[in-house]
């Protein structure tokens, strides 16, 4: 069974005024199948934890680890941390202009399994997950993500996390700027990506409505850089009663 | 649109990319250049150019005319003031049934018929060359022919050619130039009525080699110029293509491709004059910049005459700066005399290679030399994609790969 472990982690950012902690030693353990929610209000540092276990050149790891199955990820190139088995679902996807979904999705495809996927399944496979989540077969021939709405471009991320089945998937924001038709959508996907495979997920979300549609197995409350509180489903519940408040104030005495 | 004559002349655009002139927070790396900042400038007419065929008509070149001012012209004095040999050159082309190439003489009555030089450098090989190279295109079937350029020599060169497109005719015509070359010449395209001619001018010159071309283009009733400039080899080279919408209806589309390395100047300067009404152009040029001292410089003069009502028109250009230590100068010009127009628009953009873009497809997987050849492929491949000659297209997708290959080895 495989296992994603993030022990003690501290992550600066270089900034016009110097480098900036934003980190401050998260701690957190996922294993393959589980759903973690992270909930934190913005600016706690949710993206950053996201884009440090990606890999983004701009994050520095100060000290701490990130392990997948005992393996060092810090250590990895961006391209390396895929192949292993991570995958993130971008809160802000950006556009690759004369690259087509198709193309990027096969040498995506090609890039982590190490062959080219059997073309005949792999076509078909593409046409299931697309027609799944309502993407009409012309995105196919797009190129990534220029000119698609807020919606398509989450629904591109799914689907690509849908054909590339990493081991363990960090979702930042996925629900964020949906309507609740298009939430659905995304959530049976992301649902049906853990049933085919078993991965691991971190549902990392400022709101609590998409925990309507994904049941988390372990809600933790982001504030300040690091965990402030975890529980089981109830705590979002809570959170969504009382707000961040209660961290806000204790961490600003602290 | 109510000025009947304006000159709506946008703020250049130059970007260098020394480390320090590098903005940090510019995410997307694409720094958008288009309408809304007109300034009104007066400067004189594009079509009011003085024009000679007679290289003593010209003063000597000091570089900072309006033409020369980007261009390095100590590297080619040669070419501008000296003499020129304007002898016949040895040419490989296909064998094409209703694609005629020949050599005429200079009382050729075509010979001057698209245009007369703007600059000393196509004056002097106006004024050097002996025969002209004859290209001549008849016929209505779709038919693709090459004219070959490879053994030109280092000694300064004049020429002249010819390609004539008889109404009604079609082709696709690829002038391909490779080898050593000091070279100046003018090319003319005379499109008859109703003629459907592509033309295809491939520079892979070999790296020492200096050419100056300026392609002057006259379009027939209701007749369509497809003109691709693609320009990958040579030290300087410099096309300059200029097309006058004569014929009422008449079409163009100007493409462009040009990948510059280490220590190149690719250079185009594109007019194209809407004289006559109900005409339409499109002009897309894209360049990628890699290397110390990769320099490119683009130019567009679109001028929408007097006459020229109900006319559709759209420029752009994009550099993609895939390195520090190049630069790229893009600058589109927008000039209107009638009020009465469809539709006239211009872009213009250099962008850095986008570290986002970079990050988001390594984080699928794709290594990082994969991830930088997948974007500038499709960055570019808008323009080779609608060349129209599959073949050709593939080709080019290659020589794209290998100047891509070539920068890693860098
Ligand atoms: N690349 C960056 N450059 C400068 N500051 C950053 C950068 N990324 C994040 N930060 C800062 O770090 C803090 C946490 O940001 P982020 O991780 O995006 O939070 P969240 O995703 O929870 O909203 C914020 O104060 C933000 O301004
Ligand atoms: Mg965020």
């Amino acid at each position: 069974m495989s296992v994603l472990e993030i022990k003690d982690l501290h992550v600066s950012v270089e900034t016009d005024q110097g480098t900036k902690q934003i980190l401050h030693g998260v701690n957190l353990t996922i294993n393959e199948g589980e759903i973690h929610a992270i909930m934190g209000p913005n600016g706690s540092g949710k993206s950053t934890l996201a884009y440090t276990i990606a890999g983004h050149p701009k994050y520095t790891v100060d000290s701490g680890s990130i392990l997948l199955d005992g393996e060092e990820v810090t250590t990895m190139t961006v391209d390396q941390r895929a192949r292993a088995g991570l995958f993130l679902a971008m809160q802000y996807p950006v556009e690759i202009p004369g690259v087509t979904v198709t193309n990027f999705l096969r040498t995506a495809k090609t890039a982590i399994d190490g062959t080219a996927p059997p073309i005949r399944t792999w076509i078909k496979d593409v046409r299931e997950s697309m027609k799944q989540l309502r993407m009409d077969k012309s995105f196919a021939e797009r190129n990534v993500n220029e000119g698609f709405s807020g919606g398509e471009k989450k629904r591109n991320e799914i689907l690509q996390l849908e054909l590339l089945k990493p081991k363990f998937a960090v979702l930042d924001e996925t629900d964020s700027g949906l309507d609740v038709d298009a939430l659905k959508i995304v959530a049976e996907g992301v649902n049906r990506a853990k049933e085919n495979t078993g991965l691991g997920l971190l549902l990392i979300t400022h709101y609590t409505r998409i925990l309507r549609y994904i049941k988390p197995d372990f809600v933790h409350v982001f504030v300040d850089g690091r965990i402030a509180e975890q529980g089981g489903p109830e705590l979002a519940d809570r959170l969504e009663d009382e707000g961040y408040d209660r961290f806000l104030t204790e961490s600003n005495v602290g | 649109m109510s000025a009947a004559s304006a000159q709506l002349n946008s703020t250049p655009t130059t970007a260098v990319t020394a480390s320090e002139a590098l903005p940090t927070a510019e995410q997307h790396g694409i720094k958008e250049h288009s309408d809304g900042r007109f300034g009104y400038v007066p400067v004189q007419t594009r079509s009011d150019r003085f024009k000679s065929v007679n290289v003593a008509d010209f003063a000597a070149v000091t570089g900072r005319e309006a033409v020369w001012k980007l261009s390095p012209v100590k590297k080619f004095a040669d070419l501008t003031s000296g003499p020129l040999d304007g002898s016949v050159y040895p040419i490989d082309h296909t064998d094409v049934a209703g694609v005629r190439v020949d050599w005429v003489d200079r009382s050729d009555s075509r010979i001057g018929s698209a245009g007369a030089p703007e600059e000393r450098a196509s004056a002097n090989a106006w004024s050097s060359f002996e025969q002209a190279l004859s290209i001549t295109i008849s016929g209505e079937d779709a038919k693709e022919a090459t004219v070959t350029r490879a053994a030109l020599g280092s000694g300064a060169r004049g020429a002249h050619t010819i390609i004539e497109a008889k109404p009604f005719s079609r082709a696709i015509l690829i002038l391909e130039n490779t080898g050593e070359a000091r070279l100046t010449e003018n090319v003319e395209i005379i499109l008859g009525e109703s003629a459907n001619l592509t033309v295809v001018s491939l520079q892979e010159w070999g790296d020492s080699a200096v050419h100056l071309t300026n392609h002057f283009a006259t379009i027939g009733r209701d007749a369509r110029l497809k003109h691709v400039v693609v320009t990958l080899g040579g030290s300087i080279v410099r096309v300059n293509p200029s097309v006058q919408l004569t014929g009422i209806g008449s079409d163009t589309e100007l493409l462009g491709l040009y990948f510059a390395d280490a220590g190149q100047h690719l250079e185009q300067q594109v007019f194209v004059n809407h004289v006559a009404p109900n005409t339409r152009s499109r002009v897309t040029y894209k360049g990628a910049l890699q290397g110390q001292g990769a320099r490119t410089v683009w130019i567009g003069d679109v001028l929408i005459g007097r006459e020229a009502a109900g006319t559709d028109s759209y420029e752009q250009n994009r550099n993609l700066v895939l390195t520090e230590g190049t630069r790229a100068d893009s600058i589109p010009n927008l000039e209107i005399e009638t009020g009465d127009i469809t539709g006239a628009g211009h872009a213009s953009a250099t962008g850095r290679f986008d570290d986002e873009q970079l990050f988001y497809l390594q984080s699928r997987g794709i290594t990082e030399d994969e991830a930088r050849r997948l974007v500038v492929r499709g960055f570019l491949s808008e323009i080779v994609q609608q060349i129209g000659s599959p073949l050709l297209e593939e080709r080019l997708q290659a020589a794209v790969e290998a100047e891509l290959t070539a920068t890693e080895d860098n």
